[in-house]
């Protein structure tokens, strides 16, 4: 077999209790063939990375509106470098400042998606920045 | 299947050699190799191969319990439940836990995991979604082999869940060597416990939502209908009745012998042999040397200058003549 589907994990840090948005990436992404992992609401970073490792995600999603995001995201990336999962490709959705995302950038989160980002740009961004793995 | 490729691995030119020191690292502990490892198995990767050749010898501890039921029967949370209560006497547990792939885009949606977060940071748990991918039964065709890995990795349990199933699915029962079977109070139990289908192959039934009106009575029908069954009553969501589920488990797993349990393992054991066998026929047929001959037999099949028997037996000349090393394994 020379071709897999890619594994999303979609994940919700923080307390807010709004997770409309990731259900319908998580399902749009399945439809875009993707393998998705839906872990749920008021995810520690301790689960999230857990949840990625165990899981061997190619990519990890982290959908935020609490505002918390400069504080949740940053502590992911962390635990997840620290977990070796440094070839997992870190992306964000959701209400986040402009301001904000540079530095959630230098973080390791490599793409934030506003509101209005539809699933297929999404999908073609996944697609095209996911590190090949054997 | 819009381009969602992964080129295969870069990290290693010799997938057997990356498969063997997948495989060690996993059972020294490293939790990162292991995630790895399943991964090459799902995919049927060379790099599985090898590390199956180590791991099988090294499996064959654990109990391996296959939790089926209709959709929102409970089956996550009754599984979290029953880590928790596996955890709580010392013992460890993998789950695997298998969701349907979209046929259309190939995809999936594996959301079991949702129910299981209680357990980050504990290395005595160790969760793994897995899609279907096309195959039907409620597993996927893989789900065997990374339950082994499961098993030599050092796990008390391996806890494998099925897709909400229907009535058919009840291949699971040939992957575990116990079958826990999932009802919800008040379904029409009476008239299933009479059609074949899942209840057939439980050897323990668990009529979770035990909180609902209904569920002792669902019980004592099924009891009464299927004698030697043993049928619990559980609240998977409070914890009530799991832990005299984990004992049942228990009982059951230290019968196995005696009531032929080792006899579902030998028929697990020929039926992945007999799969392997068939897809490595498949593969010497359609290599290189006999290609061109194996194509020629299938296109005459095709245009009715042939009958598929007699196809069948010409395929088996050409097994027997081709290669040198005996692909047919006779001494």
């Amino acid at each position: 077999m020379t071709e897999r589907p890619i594994k999303v994990l979609i994940a919700k840090p923080g307390l807010d209790g709004h997770d409309r948005g990731a259900k319908v990436l998580a399902r749009g992404l399945r439809d875009e063939g993707f393998e998705v992992v839906y872990t749920g609401l008021r995810q520690t970073p301790e689960m999230i990375a857990t949840a990625a490792l165990q899981e061997d995600a190619d990519v990890v999603g982290l959908s935020i509106l609490s505002g918390a995001h400069l504080t949740l995201l940053p502590r992911i990336t962390a635990l997840l470098r620290a977990k070796g999962l440094d070839d997992v490709l870190v992306v964000a959705g959701g209400i986040i400042p402009d301001d904000d995302v540079a530095v959630l950038r230098e973080a390791g989160v490599v793409a934030v998606f506003g509101p209005g980002t539809t699933i297929g740009e999404t999908a073609a961004f996944i697609r095209a920045n996911v590190r090949p793995r054997d | 299947m819009a381009g969602r490729a992964i080129a295969p691995g870069s990290s290693s030119p010799d997938p057997s050699a990356r498969g063997t020191e997948l495989a060690e690292s996993a059972l020294a502990g490293d939790r990162r190799a292991l995630a790895r490892l399943l991964t090459a198995v799902e995919n049927r990767s060379p790099a599985a191969e090898s590390a199956l050749r180590l791991l099988h010898p090294l499996a064959g501890r654990a109990h391996l319990v296959g939790i089926t039921g209709a959709p929102g029967s409970g089956k996550s949370t009754l599984v979290a439940a029953l880590v928790a209560e596996v955890r709580r006497a010392g013992r460890t547990a993998a789950v695997v836990a298998v969701d349907p792939s979209w046929p259309i885009s190939g995809g999936a949606l594996l959301g079991d995991r949702v129910r299981m977060q209680a357990f980050a940071g504990d290395d005595g748990v160790f969760i793994r979604s897995m899609a279907s991918r096309g195959h039907a039964g409620g597993l996927a065709t893989t789900t065997t082999a990374a339950a082994t890995v499961l098993d030599a990795a050092g796990f008390d349990l391996v806890l494998i869940e099925t897709v909400g199933t229907g009535q058919s699915e009840v291949e699971v029962a040939a992957a575990a060597d116990t079958t826990v079977v999932l009802e919800a109070p008040e379904m029409g139990d009476e008239i299933q416990a009479i059609k074949a289908g899942l209840l057939e192959v439980a050897d323990v039934i668990a009529v979770n939502k035990g909180d609902r009106p209904g569920a002792q009575r669902t019980a004592s029908q099924l009891r009464a209908m299927l004698a030697g069954v043993e049928v619990l009553v559980t609240t998977a969501t409070t914890g009530e009745g799991v832990r005299e589920l984990l004992a049942a488990l228990d009982r059951r797993r230290a019968a196995l012998p005696a009531i032929g349990g080792d006899g579902s393992r030998r028929a697990r054991a020929a039926a992945l042999v007999w799969a392997l066998l068939g897809d490595r026929v498949r593969e010497r047929l359609t290599g290189p040397e006999p290609g061109a001959e194996t194509a020629a037999v299938l296109d005459a099949v095709a245009a009715h200058a042939l009958d598929p028997y007699a196809a069948a037996d010409r395929l088996m000349k050409a097994l027997v003549t081709t290669g040198d090393d005996n692909p047919v394994g006779r001494p």
